[in-house]
């Protein structure tokens, strides 16, 4: 496991959006730092900003203030260290699985080599669905696809926002598994937005938790049994959980 | 490959042919001739040489603006469409020039570019040419925010984003708009043919009008139609090509 606690710096993050009343301030002041090979899990009320934290720091969305850095560069625009998974997939309609996966690496002038393609694509389950249409995959199918797509350049930080919202409970479990075999095997870092509470505890090694009221970190959950297969059947999984949803509780 | 749809063809044609056989009866043979004698003269017809030659200028003239109206408008409707600043300054000259009826500047056109295929062309072209922008517009500001954000974090460039985003996007919008500007596209060839030319369908179909030879006529507007369903047909197929994760 690294150490180095300026993998990823955000310091001072503030987001205003300048409606046409009074402007909406949606984060303040955020200071959070990640460690190389480390997860975080993002969690709070809707609207408290999550997406929007994930999205200033993946460089698609200029924050007000504050800054971010990813191994001491400024982060201002989408870097091929970062790779981001959306809720909705993010996979475009009219591109095959294939095609939906080596877009990056193709706009980035990347060769990928047909091995390496192919042990991702083992790696994940979705061999022989190279010709099919997003509309054609299932949920989980969909959410794997667009993992391999964020995962083919082998980013350091792998950012994700509600990536298993969509999907039920047994396929939301059996891709966390995965994620976290993922985490252990090809050493990334990662920031999870969720709104699941055993999601967060299963996935982050630290709990950030988001307060509508003040825009910023009501309190970050130390979680050092993340990580073990069997975690969710552990008597300090259900600890975890209800220390987070009493926080949560408190962050409304 | 996609099969044509035969039956149905046959069986509206069929039904088509029944009613006109029923208002050729009603309304007498010199007024309306019915589908036999005008299959006939069909037949006498297309085996004359310059009875392409009527079929090959209208083709021509149809496809040519077109593509006239096809290589303007749809990249000006991407660029507008995926541009608030740009289409915020085109949008009041498009909303001030699209309703004016673009048939009424047949002279002026015809005084600029003369009796010739060119100022023909144009005509077709400038009418096409709004619906068609307006269209691609609209199709390319489908394009939602999910999306580009999925786009941008892969690293693409504009022209990546016009590729492979605007492009496919707009496509489908595009092919509609196509397939509506055959019907006026044969609409207006039939104006633009009367004047100043010899060749076309259009003419064919005025000059048999002036000699009172009313299957000729029917002939000529048999010829006008086959030439709107080809090109109806084709956008179809390459749509369901250029379209194909609608279809599958």
């Amino acid at each position: 496991m690294g150490t180095s606690p300026e993998f990823l710096q955000i310091q001072g993050l503030t987001k205003v959006f300048p409606n046409s009343g009074a402007p909406k301030v949606v984060l303040q002041e955020v200071n959070l730092s990640l460690h190389a090979c480390d997860s975080i899990a993002v969690v709070g009320p809707s609207g408290c900003g999550k997406t929007t934290m994930l999205l200033i720091i993946s460089g698609l969305l200029p924050s007000t203030r504050g800054s971010i850095t990813l191994e001491g560069e400024f982060i201002s625009k989408p870097t091929y260290k970062m790779a981001v998974v959306l809720q909705e997939y993010g996979l475009f309609p009219w591109k095959t699985a294939k095609e939906n996966i080596v877009l990056g690496a193709q706009m980035r002038n990347i060769k990928i080599p047909a091995k390496t393609l192919g042990a991702l694509k083992r790696e994940l389950g979705i061999e022989g669905l190279d010709h099919l249409y997003p509309h054609q995959l299932s949920g989980g199918q969909r959410q794997r696809v667009a993992l391999a797509r964020a995962l083919l350049l082998n980013p350091k930080l792998l950012l994700l926002d509600e990536p298993f919202a969509a999907l039920d409970t047994i396929t939301r479990e059996h891709l966390q598994n995965h994620l976290l075999t993922l985490f252990h095997h090809r050493n990334f870092s990662f920031i999870l937005v969720t709104h699941n509470i055993e999601e967060a505890v299963f996935l982050g090694r630290r709990i950030v938790v988001l307060n509508e009221h003040t825009s910023g970190i009501q309190t970050i959950i130390d979680n050092p049994g993340m990580g073990q297969r069997d975690y969710r059947e552990r008597p300090e999984f259900f600890q975890q959980v209800l220390l987070l949803r009493h926080t949560l509780k408190e962050a409304e | 490959m996609r099969k044509l749809p035969v039956m149905p063809y046959l069986g509206t044609i069929l039904v088509v042919i029944c009613l006109w056989y029923v208002f050729s009866l009603v309304l007498g043979n010199n007024l309306l001739p019915g589908p036999l004698p005008t299959f006939i003269r069909f037949v006498e017809e297309i085996g004359q040489a310059w009875f392409w030659k009527h079929i090959q200028s209208s083709a021509y003239r149809i496809l040519a603006g077109l593509a006239c109206a096809f290589l303007t408008a749809v990249p000006l409707g991407l660029l507008l469409g995926s541009s608030r600043r740009l289409d915020r300054l085109f949008t009041p000259f498009i909303y001030l020039s699209y309703p004016i009826p673009k048939i009424v500047f047949l002279p002026i056109i015809l005084l600029l570019f003369g009796l010739g295929d060119a100022g023909k062309i144009i005509l077709i072209a400038l009418i096409i040419f709004f619906q068609l922008l307006i269209t691609t517009r609209d199709s390319a500001r489908q394009v939602g925010r999910e999306m580009i954000y999925a786009f941008k974090s892969l690293g693409g460039n504009r022209w990546h984003f016009f590729r492979h985003v605007v492009w496919p996007v707009s496509l489908p919008g595009i092919f509609t708009s196509l397939r509506i500007g055959v019907g006026i596209a044969v609409a207006v060839l039939f104006f633009v043919e009367s004047i100043g030319t010899r060749y076309g369908l259009g003419f064919y179909i005025i000059d048999a009008w002036g000699r009172a030879d009313y299957p000729a006529m029917f002939v000529g507007i048999i010829g006008l139609s086959g030439i709107g369903i080809v090109l109806y047909e084709s956008f179809d197929l390459l749509e369901k090509r250029a379209c194909q994760w609608q279809r599958s």
